[in-house]
């Protein structure tokens, strides 16, 4: 009797599991959940949630729900290229993450050997010069966001000079390399370059250094947590000179943490809660309800990126991993097609992407929005 | 000159909050002749903890702080000592060095895991203003911080030197045999020094929180550096921590200011082999010998 109830128990698996399985699937997030980058990846999670959630309450993709598995890689590009192959060998419909720009580095060889796309939330310019044809980012590349920075900083902030201060990994290192040669094309000196460290603390002696430079103004680029440490180092050290910066610095986290000191910051903004776009805002009422704090840029490119996986599957007809990729190169997705992607989006055919972004300043602990700026390629 | 006081003003805060976890570090080799690797971890929690009160209860932060630094010295002083110290300390003192690594990677990801991976505000009780002192913006925080360092550390000394209770804690690490012949309640005095080094941890905690922001990984820095401070300054004397920590804090300063923001992490360690290699015994150390 007990055998027989095993048998049947085992047939009744085998016939309901492969129906299971069929009815989703899967992608699974490699996201920075600890380590430096525990702010951006955990934005980047929450966003991904929050569009699988209404993706598969909507009835799924093609009638499928998605089934979303998150691996921490703990900032560290070792774990990031281990979870991409372990994500790759359970059979992921595409890669998601990560955010910082190295741990992509170290990683993104993996999914387009497997001919997989990756859907990242990196901004270094490098990653979309390796001709890469499954690495698709979620953000404008730095290549594409500097140039409207050091326009800024000549005829608005009218800085003769800038102090730059970056964070030494690829994110900072790619940042840097492409401000200094756009400031120069725009006539602006140098006055100071310090470079810091991932995950450092203590920014007293590098604000000294900032201050005693009498740049004009100060370019910040550094990931969120330094960025509100430099900050308040900034305001303990005197430094009044407007700190410039792009996107991060900026951020919800960022202005959460750093309290008074952000505020006066200012720059430009790739993707913002607070932008004049109705989607956008929608997005930001529905990130808060949900988790009960106010998401950053990291969140809804999360959102934006799984709304990409969508539209390029419906657009092929099927669940083709290969065809995403394919579909993605060279696509403009419009809200009107696809209204999760919030804003048109156009998609190089190195991955990189282009689309409206944003001149912003914080006030009394608010991102506001000053000016929308159009595609570089309208 | 005023670029110049305010990096040694600078480096001498970071390098107070160095010495505060590196006298811990002393605290516990004098008493248990072993290194306690989970010091930076120690200097990290109680700030967590106290976060971890305010949020989980719902306290104000005074009530918050209350809970949060009695939790800690009760789990990390009284508790360190009890489940972890005196159980290893009979194998050898590398078994409980193993055991600190242990309890390090315990407590930094109980702290991920419990509290938040992501870095969070602590409240600062002095303002974030700055003040001029001879042509040098001086913050307010950084006086706070070496005022309250250096009032803990003096304090710690009268203690030691200054009350019948310091002297047994003397005698009890420097010769706890004798100690006991003499009366002296080892026991006890060895508890009393982990609770030492974890308030000092707490008053490191609260001082650098502010700045660093509370999260879990605070404690890696802090712990390497500390120890660095520890080893330059002399791992057997309280005046050597201290004089450890502000020799690291001002050079890493100093190093950012005028050598390089890139290579500034070297220059602490360049130091510290230097140190090894013509003073083995810190710059304030004494000699130990030992028979094996």
């Amino acid at each position: 009797m007990k055998t027989q109830w095993i048998i049947a128990a085992a047939l009744s698996a085998g016939i309901t599991l492969p129906a299971l399985a069929q009815d989703k699937v899967k992608l699974v997030d490699v996201v920075e959940l600890s380590g430096a980058g525990a702010t951006a990846g955990t934005n980047w999670k929450n966003g991904i949630d929050l569009a699988v959630a209404d993706i598969n309450a909507k009835g799924g993709i093609l009638g499928k729900q998605i089934e979303i598995v998150h691996y921490d890689t703990q900032t560290n590009p070792g774990n990031t290229r281990a979870a991409v192959q372990r994500a790759i060998d359970e059979g992921t419909y595409a890669v998601l993450g990560p955010v910082f720009s190295g741990p992509i580095g170290a990683s993104m060889q993996i999914a387009q050997r497997a001919e997989i796309a990756q859907l990242v939330g990196g901004e270094a310019a490098g990653l979309t010069k390796q001709g890469n044809q499954y690495l698709f980012r979620t953000s404008l590349s730095q290549a594409a966001a500097m140039p409207k920075i050091a326009k800024y900083l000549k005829d608005t902030v009218k800085a003769g000079s800038v102090a730059v201060v970056w964070v030494n990994n690829d994110f900072g290192k790619g940042g840097r390399d492409a401000i200094i040669p756009e400031l120069e094309k725009a006539g602006i000196k140098v006055a100071a370059d310090v470079a810091t460290e991932q995950g450092q603390a203590d920014f007293a002696a590098d604000a000294i250094k900032i201050k005693n430079s009498n740049a004009d103004a100060v370019f910040v680029y550094l990931n969120e947590e330094e960025s509100a440490r430099f900050l308040r180092a900034a305001k303990q050290q005197g430094i009044t000179k407007p700190m410039v910066g792009e996107t991060t610095l900026l951020g919800a986290k960022v202005i959460e943490l750093a309290g008074e000191a952000a505020n006066g910051v200012k720059g430009h903004v790739g993707l913002s809660i607070d932008a004049p776009i109705p989607a956008f805002q929608e997005f930001g009422k529905k990130f808060q309800a949900k988790y009960n704090y106010a998401s950053d840029h990291n969140g809804l490119k999360g959102y934006m990126a799984v709304y990409m996986i969508k539209w390029a599957t419906e657009k092929q007809k099927k669940f083709d991993k290969k065809g995403v990729a394919d579909t993605l190169r060279g696509a403009t997705i419009k809200p009107s097609d696809e209204p999760g992607i919030l804003i048109e989006t156009t998609i190089e055919q190195n991955g990189d992407l282009d689309r409206e972004s944003f001149l912003a300043e914080v006030i009394n602990g608010k991102q506001v929005i000053n000016a929308t700026l159009p595609k570089i390629k309208p | 000159m005023a670029e110049f006081i305010a990096y040694l003003i600078a480096g001498i805060a970071t390098g107070a909050i160095y010495a505060l976890a590196a006298i811990g570090f002393t605290l516990v080799w004098q008493t248990s002749q072993t290194i306690n690797f989970a010091q930076g971890e120690f200097v990290m929690l109680p700030a967590v903890l106290v976060l971890l009160a305010i949020k989980l209860l719902g306290a104000p932060i005074w009530l918050g702080a209350l809970i949060g630094i009695a939790a800690f010295i009760l789990i990390f002083g009284v508790g360190f000592k009890l489940a972890v110290v005196d159980p290893m300390i009979r194998h050898g003192v590398l078994p409980l060095a193993i055991a600190t690594m242990a309890l390090s990677i315990i407590m930094k990801e109980g702290a991920k895991d419990g509290f938040s991976a992501e870095a969070q505000n602590f409240p600062s009780f002095v303002p974030t203003q700055t003040i001029e002192v001879f042509g040098a913006a001086i913050s307010l925080q950084h006086i706070a911080i070496i005022a309250c360092a250096f009032a803990v550390i003096g304090l710690l000394q009268w203690f030691v030197g200054g009350t019948k209770l310091g002297r047994q804690m003397q005698a009890t690490a420097q010769n706890p045999m004798v100690a006991r012949i003499l009366g002296i309640p080892v026991e006890r005095m060895v508890l009393l020094t982990f609770v030492i080094n974890a308030a000092l941890a707490i008053v490191a905690s609260v001082l650098i929180s502010p700045i660093y922001l509370a999260k879990f990984s605070n404690g890696e820095v802090i712990g390497l550096f500390a120890f660095i401070a520890a080893i330059v300054g002399g791992f057997n004397q309280v005046r050597g921590a201290l004089v450890g920590g502000l020799v690291v804090g001002i050079v890493d300063s100093m190093a950012a200011a005028y050598i390089s923001t890139q290579y500034r992490l070297a220059v602490p360690l360049v130091l510290l082999v230097v140190i090894i290699l013509l003073k083995p015994e810190g710059l304030m150390g004494r000699k130990e010998e030992r028979r094996v």
